[in-house]
């Protein structure tokens, strides 16, 4: 079974997010994203100071067969991408919660307003099921 | 749309929990068992088992036997022995591909042909408008499973298994009436995955059998069963061609590059077309492409040179033997040779590619392989 991690907010395209200090939301995939997408070889990430709205295609991530779009699930201005992923992609797989991070955004609106569309731990596992 | 079909090993691949089917030409068949980078790895490196009982196969026979392939496929039927098995392609009479296939050689009046799962049909009616004389075709697809175990050391497990005449056999030669796992089969050292290798053609009833004794024989050596995904992977890092992608019945097999299996010296349908499309120079050709830039060419992408679009990516990946996005692109041909720079347009952006040499994988110590069969 894939790992749903408590504590973070999930959408409905497999993105978690977690609430990093006031206004910085960190951004990845779940595991359950992870193990469809099979062996990540690449991943195509923002410019920091890019605009983004929830919802919007960032960046894409491709595995040996396939290509997927990456969507964030804030608003907001991507301050930070993990670069780390350049080199070794799988990461993503290895850890998508920890290390297999994919980018910061500092919120553009309100924090709660941000989160009221995402799914809880519980909500997505409801998703998945 | 039907309902996907499935080979008679279906009921095992449950047998692996990471197993992902997907549909494939109708098919509801494993892209992967338990990862494509690690299934590629096993092949490259010891060996892979893979379920092809999709593909087709008909037999041929009749004393024209031999006259209809010579007229029906490219390749030079008439030098086939016994025991020999040949690639050919099935041309339209404009140089079109109909399918592209192996032609074993049972005996002068019989021939057993292997063609891809998703021309089965179209195959079919093609080759029973043109069948002559005491000519017949029997299409055993139904009642085949067809099992391709590849690998460095592929012929070592094999042995343990089957005749021992099994591991001396040469590069496209078979065995009709093997033994394999105390069961009969039709083995040829052939496959599609740019590795020795061997396909066993069995009874389906046979194949659950064999499949478990196989993987079970293999295990100590690290025998993997492999999926749909690797064996893609495997074949487009040998620049071997998938219909569908490299060829096509818009593609001629000159186009493709696959000139040494087209006897322009004898008649066969498109033989015309083709010796043209020679005599008069090829517009584009089917090259390898490298990307310079960060990025992955996939099927479909568009390619430019000097600003213009001249062709476009037929397969593309990331290499999992070499870790460079590559591809196989049909280009014009004034952009065809080596280290000529174009640009794959990938997501809106042109990235910076250039032509190298296929195969991009070729297998070390392939020296065996290299004796050409006569």
């Amino acid at each position: 079974m894939s790992e749903i991690r408590e504590g973070l907010a999930y959408s409905r395209e497999h993105e978690w997010a977690e609430k990093r200090g006031e206004r910085i939301v960190r951004v990845g995939i779940t595991d359950y994203a992870q193990s469809l997408l099979g062996d990540i070889v690449f991943v195509e990430l923002p410019e920091p100071g890019t605009q983004v709205s929830a919802g919007d295609s960032v960046g894409s991530i491709e595995s040996v067969k396939t290509v997927s779009e990456l969507y964030s699930p804030v608003g907001g201005t991507v301050t930070a991408v993990n670069e780390s992923l350049v080199d070794s992609p799988e990461l993503v797989n290895g850890e998508p919660y920890d290390s297999g991070w994919m980018i910061e955004v500092e919120l553009g609106g309100d924090a709660e307003e941000a989160f009221k569309g995402l799914l809880t731990a519980e909500g997505y596992r409801e998703h998945l099921a | 749309m039907g309902e996907l079909r499935r080979t008679p090993l279906f009921p095992l691949y449950t047998d692996f929990p990471a197993v992902r089917c997907v549909d494939f030409g109708g098919w509801e068949l494993p892209v992967q068992f338990s990862g494509i980078q690690r299934e590629h790895e096993a092949v490259r490196e010891r060996a892979g088992l893979f379920d092809v009982s999709h593909m087709g196969e008909f037999l041929v026979s009749g004393r024209q036997a031999e006259n209809v392939l010579q007229r029906m496929t490219t390749n030079d039927v008439s030098r086939l022995q016994e025991g020999q098995a040949q690639y050919g392609l099935m041309c339209y009479p404009d140089g079109g591909t109909v399918d592209d296939l192996l032609v074993y050689k049972l005996a002068q009046d019989r021939y057993l042909l292997v063609v891809n799962a998703s021309n089965i049909d179209k195959n079919r009616a093609w080759l029973e408008a043109h069948l002559a004389g005491d000519v017949v075709l029997e299409n055993l697809s139904d009642s085949k499973a067809l099992l391709a175990l590849q690998g460095p050391v592929a012929a070592s497990i094999l042995s343990r298994v089957a005749d021992q005449e099994i591991a001396r056999l040469r590069p496209f030669r078979f065995l009709e009436a093997a033994e394999v796992c105390g069961r009969r089969a039709l083995v040829s050292r052939t496959g599609y995955t740019g590795e020795d290798g061997f396909e066993i053609c069995l009874e389906a009833g046979d194949a659950a059998h064999v499949w478990r004794e196989l993987l079970r024989a293999g295990e100590a050596d690290g025998l993997l069963p492999a999926g749909l995904g690797a064996r893609d992977t495997l074949r487009f890092e040998a620049a071997l061609p998938l219909y569908g992608h490299e060829l096509s019945d818009a593609i001629t097999p000159l186009e493709a590059g696959l000139d040494r299996f087209v006897k322009l010296g004898k008649p066969f349908v498109g033989r015309d077309a083709l010796e043209r499309q020679k005599r008069e120079g090829l517009r584009r050709k089917l090259v390898g492409i490298e990307l310079l830039d960060r990025g992955i060419p996939r099927g479909g992408y568009p390619v430019y040179g000097g600003g213009r679009r001249i062709g476009e990516v037929t397969t593309g990946t990331h290499s999992p033997t070499l870790k460079r996005g590559l591809g196989l692109a049909l280009l014009e041909t004034a952009y065809a040779a080596l280290d000529t720079e174009v640009e794959v347009e990938i997501r809106g952006k042109r990235l910076r590619a250039v032509v190298v040499r296929t195969p991009f994988y070729r297998r070390p110590n392939h020296a065996s392989e290299g004796a050409k069969p006569e």
